[in-house]
């Protein structure tokens, strides 16, 4: 195919310049004229009114992507950051929910064995007060209980003194005063 | 197809020239180069304004006419473009495809081969790169003409590219530097007559390469589509035209491709030269 296109394109030049009427690679000064004109034009009023417009339509573009992307990645990342600090937070809410619960705990278990302590050393010191008065009482019933012996044997001992019989009476006398003693 | 049987085709060609008044490979030259009317055939054509001034044939000729279509379809269609962004900075629409073209000149051509610094010399890439395109694909529509495989027009264009070329070295270097900074640099002093001459000639031989491989290209295509064609009058058979015109809009099809591959080497190269004239010292 390029084979065919290079011949043919040597017989055309071959044939246009017998011809004479201007060959394919003679170069025409109006046509040069022209072209540099509208070229020159073209590229004049497309660099004003169309290249720089668009570029920095485009330039504005660009940046206004990156931009936000930036932002969005910056945004993300503080989203990151404020969820792992709120679950540092809930983290440490409850590790101290813990500790307050184990304290109170704790602080409930003192209370408990200290109101128990408290309260066997009371009554302990409560049956104490109250042996110790019992002791005191029946120390005291004891004395009275001796003194009114004392007394009795004493009125007794009156009674067998100022009767003065013989013994069987007097056997049956200390008989029946023993037997009071015993009644009362 | 064997290079024998282009062969003997083209002599046909040729005879048939020859035999006929030329009529043949004329028909050919007459679509591809230049005129002074805009040819309907067979509906008759339209003659263009003739004008001579100062020894010059300034002439609005077909190609003129086409750079002006070209070019006024660029202006209308970029402003438009540039206006919708005033809008919304969301392109829509035509807006769309063109900002793609728009960034890959700007970030596949003028960024990658210019460097820091292309912001400068995006305004004439871009517009060498549309104006190329448009006038590329133009010349793919009946009845039209391909204003870019007209050698003028390319050499223009590549002339452009050349000043654009020296303006960066220049604006960049200052002009003594950037001459000092042709010559690379170790090259042994009995060396340097001789260097300075190749860069020198290397200074004009890329635009000439420039100009010679757009107009090649785009005038190839349209040469190859007329010839296979012109197969079905030359050899006088209707049998010979399912195969010559598959065959031609296979070409067809190639120089859509090629319309976007010209303008976009064309940019390129220009582009790269550029970039080299501007950061010698790589």
């Amino acid at each position: 195919m390029f084979g065919l296109s290079i011949i043919a394109l040597s017989a055309l030049f071959a044939s246009s310049e017998e011809g004479g009427s201007g060959s394919l690679l003679s170069v025409n000064y109006g046509l040069a004229f022209w072209t540099v004109l509208t070229f020159l034009l073209l590229l004049l009023i497309l660099k004003k009114f169309a290249w720089k417009p668009i570029l920095s339509a485009l330039d504005e573009r660009e940046q206004k992507i990156k931009d936000s992307l930036l932002m969005a990645e910056k945004a993300n990342e503080e989203a990151r950051q404020m969820i792992e600090e709120n679950k540092k937070q809930l983290l440490l809410a409850e590790d101290e929910a813990k500790k307050i619960v184990e304290q109170s705990r704790i602080y409930a278990d003192k209370l408990k064995t200290q109101l128990l302590e408290e309260s066997k050393a009371q009554s302990q010191k409560l049956i104490e007060n109250a042996s110790q008065e019992i002791e005191r009482k029946k120390l005291e019933a004891f004395d009275e209980l001796k003194n009114q012996v004392a007394d009795l044997s004493l009125s007794i001992a009156e009674k067998i003194l100022k009767q003065n019989v013989d013994k069987n009476a007097n056997a049956e006398m200390i008989k029946k005063y023993i037997d009071d003693i015993q009644k009362n | 197809m064997s290079e024998q049987q282009t062969t003997a085709i083209v002599d046909t060609l040729k005879q048939d020239s020859t035999s006929h008044g030329g009529s043949s490979s004329d028909w050919i030259m007459h679509h591809i180069m230049d005129s002074d009317k805009l040819d309907f055939a067979p509906f008759g054509s339209i003659p263009l304004p003739q004008i001579h001034l100062f020894g010059l044939d300034l002439s609005i000729t077909k190609h003129v006419l086409f750079l002006w279509i070209s070019a006024a379809l660029l202006v209308f269609l970029m402003i438009r473009v540039s206006k919708s962004y005033k809008k919304s900075l969301v392109p829509k629409g035509v807006g769309t495809l063109f900002e793609i073209l728009i960034e890959f000149v700007r970030d596949e051509i003028a960024k990658p081969t210019i460097g820091k610094g292309y912001e400068k010399f995006l305004p004439y890439l871009l517009t060498a790169f549309f104006f190329i395109l448009l006038s590329n694909f133009l010349g793919l529509i009946p009845y039209s003409a391909t204003v870019t495989s007209n050698i003028t027009v390319t050499s223009v264009l590549a002339i452009f590219s050349f000043f654009m070329i020296q303006l960066a070295g220049i604006s960049k270097n200052g002009l003594f530097g950037y001459f000092k900074g042709l010559i690379p640099h170790g090259v042994p002093v009995f060396l340097l007559p001789i260097m300075l001459v190749v860069e020198l000639l290397g200074l004009f031989t890329k635009p000439f390469a420039l100009a010679i491989r757009l107009f090649a290209n785009m005038t190839a295509g349209h040469i190859v589509i007329y010839a296979l064609i012109s197969l079905i009058f030359v050899l006088h058979s209707y049998l010979v035209a399912p195969v010559s015109i598959g065959m031609a809009l296979f070409i067809y099809l190639l120089e859509i491709l090629v319309a976007l591959l010209q303008a976009f080497i064309f940019t390129m190269l220009s582009s790269l030269f550029i970039g080299m004239a501007y950061h010698q010292d790589h």
